[in-house]
C-alpha cells in the first residue's frame, strides 16, 4: 500500500508494527522476569538508583518452588485442565451434532431454533452468575468440577453450533447424498462420510472452546469455594492476596505458569485457533 | 436388474413451487433413458425423487415390482453420478468404491474382486491409492463412475454427470459411457441439459419443460418429428427457424405468408391446415433442411435472402440470412461461394416443412 | 412390509434395523441431535434466566428464602447512586473502548495484511493477550501499575515526561482510563486477526483497479476497503461490545470496582452486592437489568448489520 522511498517505510509500517508488537508482549516479558527477580530486586522502588526493570543479575527459581511447595498451585492447573477437557469435549459433541441438524435437515422451527441458539451465543456469563450459583446449589453440585463442566458447555455450545453449521453448510450435500444412497442411513452418512471431512472445523471449534473455559473467571469464582477445588485464575486470585498483601513473586509465577499450557496447544493449533476465531464472528 | 416405473408423480416445495407436474414414464429393463431440458424444468428433481433424495408429494415410484416412495436411498439398490462427483475427499480412490459395499457388509475378496474389475474396465487401476484431490477432473468422473458401477445395482442415476468436463474431455466420456452402458445393460435414467449428450446417449429421449414432459421418444423420432414448438427449438443446433405466419387460400391452394416469403405447404400438409385458413400459425424449417435454389425447386418452396454473417464452420456452412423482418440460419455445403450482402434465393425441402398451432405450439 | 414382518418376529436385529430406519425421518433425527443441546441449555440458561427473574421479584438473601415484593429491588436500585454510577461507568467505558479497540485493530490488521518477513510469527505472537487467561495478564498490568513499583513510571520519568508517581489505579480521576487501557490491550488483537480476515477476502484487484483510476493509498482505504470489510466490522464490533458490556475479571482484579467505585461496572456491582454482601436478589436485578440494554444494542447492531449487508 506504501510505495516509495525506504524511510516511510519504516515510518508508517515497521515502526507503529514495531510499537504495536512491544506493546502487546511487554506485559508477558514483565510476568517472567518478575517471575524469576528475588524479592530484593523486586521491592525497589521506581525511583530508586539501582532500579533495574528488564534484566535481573541473580535470576532465582524460589517463587516458582514456594508455588508448587506451599500453595495447591498442581492440583489447580490440573483441575482448570481437566474441567477445560471435559467441558470442551461436551460441547464438541453437543455443537457437533446440533450445527449438523440445524446445517442440513428440514424440521419444524429450525429457523427459529438456530436464532434461539444464536442468542444464547451472546448472553454473557455475567447476567446469570446469580441465579445459577442457585440452580448449582439446588442440583448439589456446588464446590465440585461438575458445577463448572456443566456450566461451562452454556457458553460453549452456541459457539460450537455456530461454527460447526458454517463449516457444514461448505460442505457438498451431494457428499452425504452419495453415501446414502451407497448404503448408509443418514446417522452412518455423518458419522463416515460428513465428520471426518468436518475435522479441521472440529478441530477450531475445540481449541476455541479449550482455551475459552481456560479463561473463565466469575463461574470459577463463584461456584467453588474450597482451596482444593479451585481453577489456576480463581486459585491464584484467592490465595495468593491475602488481605492487602500481594506476594508478587509467585503471583507472576502463577500467572505464567497457568499460561503456559494454553499457551502451548495454541502454539500446535494457531491456524486452527485463527480460523475458530474468524469463524466465531461470521455472520 | 429391473424397469422404473414412475406415475402421475408430483412434488411441490413448500405446497407452492410446483416442481414436476404429473409425470408418468415406463421405463424399462436394460433401457438408457434421457431427461433433457432447460435449468428450472424438474428434470433434476423427477431423478432425485427416484433416488430418495426427495419425498414424493403424489404419485408412485417403482424399481422393479416395488413400490418405493416410503423407501429410505439405502434400501432402493440403486446407484448415482453426481454432476461434482461427490468423492469422498478423505478416502483413497479404493475406498471411495468400496464404500457402498462394505456399507451392505460384503466380505473382503468380494469388495477387492469388485473394486479390481471395475478399475479395469474403467482403466483407473493405477489410481487406486490416490485420494480424490491428487485427481484430474476426468479421473475423478472414471472414479464415480466405478463408484456406481461396482455396486452392480438396479438402476444407475446420473445427474449431469459430464458438465463439469472440458468440451473435448466430454465427448470422450460420453462415448465411453455409451460402451460402458452396451457392456453391462444396467437401467439407466440420465438428466441432462445438453442436447447433443440426450439424442446420442439415449435409447429414447424425454424432453421436459416446466415440469412438464413435452414428449417421449426415440432421439431420432424427436428430431424429426417434434410434438410442439418447444421440442422443436430446443433439439438441433443450429436451433430450428421459426416464422409466424398467417394461412390464406389463393387461387385454390393454402399458402403460409410470412413477413418476406410465402410458401405453399404440400398437400397432405395442406390437408391438416386447412381448418386454421384464414389464421396464425408458425412455420418451422431446419437450418440443413435449406439450400441454394436452382431453377426446378417449386415456386411455393422457395423465397429471397439477404445475407447478413457467414460463419465457415468448416464441414459446412452457417448463412445467416435476413428474410422481411426475420433471421433465417441456412446450412450449406462448403463449397457454396457466397458473400455478406448478396442476395440469394433459398429452396427448402418440400417434405421437412413444420407447422405449429399459434395458440398451443402443438404441431400440425 | 418391514412394520409387518415386525410384529411378527420381533427379533432383536429387526428391531435395531427398524430403530436405523427410524432415524431416515429427518424430524426424528433432529430432535435426537438436539437433544443434548436441548437440556444443557435448558437447564443452565433457560432455567437459571427464568429463576433470576423470580429471584430479582423476591428480597432473598443468602440462607433466608425470600418473599414476593414486586419490583421494589428495581425501584431500589434505581434509586441507588452507586448503580447509576455504574451505569455510567459501564457505558462509557464500553464507548471508549470500543472505539480505541476498533480504531487499533484495523490500523494493526492493515499492517499485518502486508507481506513481510516473519509474518506468520508475528501475527501468531500478537494474538497472545487474548489467548491468556484474562486473569493472569490482568495481574500482569497491576503490578505495572503498581504505585510504587510500576515499571511504567520508571519509563514515563526517564523518559523526562513526569517528575513525580503517578498512581494509576488509586486516583479516582485515573482509575478508569487504566482500566480501559487494559481492556484495548486485550481487545486488539481480537479485532485486527478478524478484521484482517475480513481484509484477505477483498480481492487485491480491486485496490489496483483503483490505483490505477488515480486514487491515491488513502482514498483506496475509504472508498474501496472500508466499505468493503464494513460487515465484518459490525459483526466483530457487536461481539466485543457485549464482552466488553458485561466485563468483570479486569475491574475485579485490577481496581474491585474501587477507588470509591470510581472503576464500578454493572458486573462488579452485581457480583459486590449479590455475592459479596449477600443481597442475591438485588444482585440479580441488577446483573438482569443489563439485559434490555445489551438486547437493545444487539437489536440495534443486528439491524444495522442486515442493512449493510443488502445494501
Amino acid at each position: 500500500m506504501i510505495e516509495g522511498a525506504a524511510w516511510r517505510k519504516w515510518l508508517f509500517f515497521y515502526l507503529p508494527l514495531a510499537v504495536f508488537v512491544i506493546w502487546l508482549l511487554f506485559p508477558f516479558y514483565w510476568m517472567a522476569i518478575t517471575t524469576l527477580r528475588p524479592d530484593g530486586e523486586l521491592y525497589r522502588p521506581w525511583n530508586a538508583k539501582n532500579y533495574e526493570p528488564f534484566w535481573t543479575a541473580n535470576p532465582t527459581l524460589d517463587h516458582i518452588m514456594l508455588l508448587l511447595e506451599e500453595t495447591l498451585f498442581p492440583t489447580w492447573l490440573w483441575n482448570t485442565m481437566l474441567i477445560a477437557l471435559v467441558s470442551t469435549l461436551i460441547s464438541l459433541v453437543c455443537g457437533v451434532f446440533a450445527g449438523y441438524a440445524l446445517a442440513r435437515l428440514k424440521f419444524p422451527f429450525a429457523g427459529s431454533l438456530g436464532t434461539g441458539i444464536f442468542i444464547t451465543y451472546l448472553v454473557p456469563q455475567t447476567l446469570l452468575f446469580i441465579p445459577l450459583a442457585d440452580v448449582i446449589r439446588n442440583f448439589r453440585l456446588g464446590d465440585t468440577p461438575w458445577a463448572l463442566i456443566l456450566t461451562y458447555p452454556t457458553f460453549l455450545i452456541p459457539f460450537c453450533t455456530w461454527l460447526m453449521m458454517g463449516y457444514f453448510k461448505a460442505i457438498p450435500k451431494e457428499l452425504e447424498e452419495c453415501a446414502r444412497i451407497d448404503g448408509a442411513s443418514r446417522w452412518k452418512a455423518m458419522i463416515y462420510i460428513i465428520l471426518p471431512v468436518a475435522v479441521p472445523g472440529i478441530l477450531s471449534a475445540g481449541i476455541f472452546a479449550f482455551t475459552l473455559s481456560w479463561n473463565e473467571f466469575i463461574y470459577a469464582l463463584v461456584f467453588l469455594s474450597s482451596s482444593e477445588q479451585k481453577t489456576v485464575p480463581v486459585g491464584v486470585v484467592s490465595e495468593l492476596i491475602r488481605g492487602d498483601v500481594f506476594y508478587w513473586g509467585p503471583l507472576m509465577a502463577g500467572a505464567l505458569m497457568g499460561s503456559i499450557p494454553v499457551a502451548l496447544v495454541y502454539s500446535f493449533f494457531v491456524e486452527h485457533y485463527v480460523s475458530g476465531l474468524t469463524g466465531s464472528v461470521k455472520g | 436388474m429391473a424397469g422404473v416405473s414412475i406415475r402421475q408423480v408430483n412434488k411441490l416445495y413448500d405446497g407452492a413451487v410446483h416442481a414436476v407436474k404429473d409425470v408418468s414414464l415406463e421405463i424399462h429393463d436394460k433401457e438408457f433413458v434421457v431427461l433433457v431440458g432447460p435449468s428450472g424444468c424438474g428434470k433434476t428433481t423427477t431423478l432425485r425423487m427416484v433416488a430418495g433424495l426427495e419425498s414424493i408429494t403424489s404419485g408412485e415410484v417403482l424399481i422393479g415390482d416395488t413400490v418405493v416412495n416410503e423407501l429410505p436411498p439405502m434400501d432402493r439398490d440403486i446407484a448415482m453420478v453426481f454432476q461434482n462427483y461427490a468423492l469422498y475427499p478423505h478416502m483413497s480412490v479404493f475406498d471411495n468404491m468400496a464404500f457402498g459395499l462394505k456399507m451392505r457388509k460384503f466380505a473382503r475378496a468380494e469388495i477387492q474382486a469388485r473394486v479390481k474389475q471395475a478399475a479395469d474396465i474403467l482403466g483407473i487401476h493405477e489410481l487406486l491409492h490416490r485420494k480424490p484431490r491428487q485427481l484430474s477432473g476426468g479421473q475423478r468422473q472414471r472414479v464415480a463412475l466405478g463408484r456406481a458401477i461396482v455396486r452392480h445395482p438396479q438402476v444407475f442415476l446420473f445427474d449431469e454427470p459430464l458438465s463439469n468436463l472440458d468440451a473435448k474431455l466430454r465427448v470422450q466420456m460420453r462415448v465411453e459411457l455409451k460402451k460402458l452402458h452396451e457392456r453391462l445393460g444396467t437401467t439407466a435414467i440420465y438428466v441432462t441439459h445438453d442436447q447433443v449428450e440426450a439424442m446420442t446417449l439415449g435409447d429414447r429421449v424425454v424432453v421436459m419443460k416446466d415440469g412438464l414432459v413435452q414428449q417421449v421418444g426415440e432421439p431420432l423420432e424427436l428430431y424429426n418429428a417434434p410434438a410442439n414448438r418447444f421440442v422443436a427449438g430446443f433439439l438441433g443446433s443450429p436451433a430450428m427457424n421459426f416464422v409466424e405466419v398467417r394461412l390464406a387460400e389463393r387461387g385454390g391452394a393454402l399458402w403460409a405468408e410470412g413477413d418476406g416469403l410465402r410458401i405453399q405447404p404440400l398437400p397432405e400438409q395442406a390437408g391438416r391446415l386447412a381448418r386454421l385458413n384464414g389464421g396464425r400459425a408458425t412455420l418451422g424449417v431446419r437450418p440443413e433442411d435449406l439450400r441454394i435454389a436452382n431453377g426446378s425447386d417449386p415456386e411455393g418452396l422457395c423465397f429471397e435472402a439477404d445475407i447478413e454473417v457467414i460463419e465457415k464452420l468448416g464441414a459446412q456452412i452457417l448463412l445467416d440470412t435476413r428474410a422481411g423482418s426475420h433471421t433465417i440460419v441456412a446450412s450449406v455445403e462448403p463449397t457454396v461461394r457466397a458473400r455478406v450482402h448478396d442476395r440469394l434465393r433459398l429452396a427448402i425441402n418440400p417434405d421437412r416443412l413444420h407447422f405449429f398451432d399459434a395458440a398451443n405450439e402443438a404441431a400440425i | 412390509m418391514a412394520t409387518q414382518d415386525a410384529s411378527l418376529v420381533a427379533s432383536p436385529a429387526r428391531r435395531a434395523v427398524r430403530r436405523v430406519r427410524q432415524l431416515e425421518d429427518e424430524r426424528k433425527l433432529a430432535f435426537l441431535l438436539l437433544a443434548p443441546t436441548g437440556i444443557l441449555l435448558g437447564l443452565f440458561i433457560a432455567y437459571p434466566f427464568v429463576t433470576g427473574i423470580w429471584l430479582a421479584l423476591t428480597d432473598t438473601r443468602v440462607g433466608v428464602p425470600g418473599d414476593f415484593v414486586g419490583l421494589k429491588n428495581f425501584v431500589k436500585i434505581w434509586n441507588d447512586s452507586i448503580f447509576r454510577i455504574a451505569v455510567w461507568n459501564t457505558v462509557w467505558y464500553t464507548f471508549v473502548t470500543t472505539v480505541f479497540k476498533l480504531a487499533l485493530g484495523l490500523w494493526l490488521a492493515v499492517l499485518l495484511n502486508r507481506h513481510f518477513r516473519g509474518k506468520a510469527f508475528v501475527r501468531a505472537f500478537v494474538l497472545l493477550p487474548f489467548i491468556i487467561p484474562t486473569v493472569l495478564s490482568t495481574f500482569a498490568w497491576k503490578w505495572m501499575f503498581d504505585p510504587t513499583f510500576s515499571v511504567l513510571n520508571w519509563l514515563l520519568w526517564k523518559l523526562g515526561i513526569i517528575d513525580a508517581r503517578i498512581n494509576w489505579l488509586g486516583d479516582p480521576d485515573l482509575a478508569l482510563w487504566s482500566v480501559m487501557v487494559v481492556n484495548i490491550w486485550r481487545g486488539v488483537p481480537f479485532y485486527a486477526i478478524t478484521l484482517l480476515a475480513g481484509l484477505q477476502t477483498i480481492s487485491p484487484e480491486l485496490h489496483e483497479a483503483a490505483a490505477i483510476d488515480g486514487a491515491r493509498p488513502w482514498q483506496r482505504f475509504w472508498y474501496v476497503t472500508w466499505p468493503l470489510l464494513l460487515p465484518v466490522t459490525m459483526v466483530v464490533t457487536l461481539f466485543s461490545v457485549i464482552q466488553t458490556f458485561a466485563d468483570f475479571q479486569l475491574v475485579y482484579v485490577l481496581t474491585g470496582g474501587g477507588p470509591a467505585n470510581a472503576t464500578q461496572l454493572f458486573a462488579t456491582y452485581a457480583y459486590q452486592l449479590g455475592i459479596g454482601t449477600g443481597l442475591l436478589s438485588e444482585g440479580a436485578a441488577i446483573s438482569l437489568a443489563m439485559f434490555p440494554i445489551l438486547f437493545l444494542v444487539v437489536i440495534l447492531q443486528l439491524l444495522y448489520i442486515r442493512r449493510v449487508e443488502t445494501r
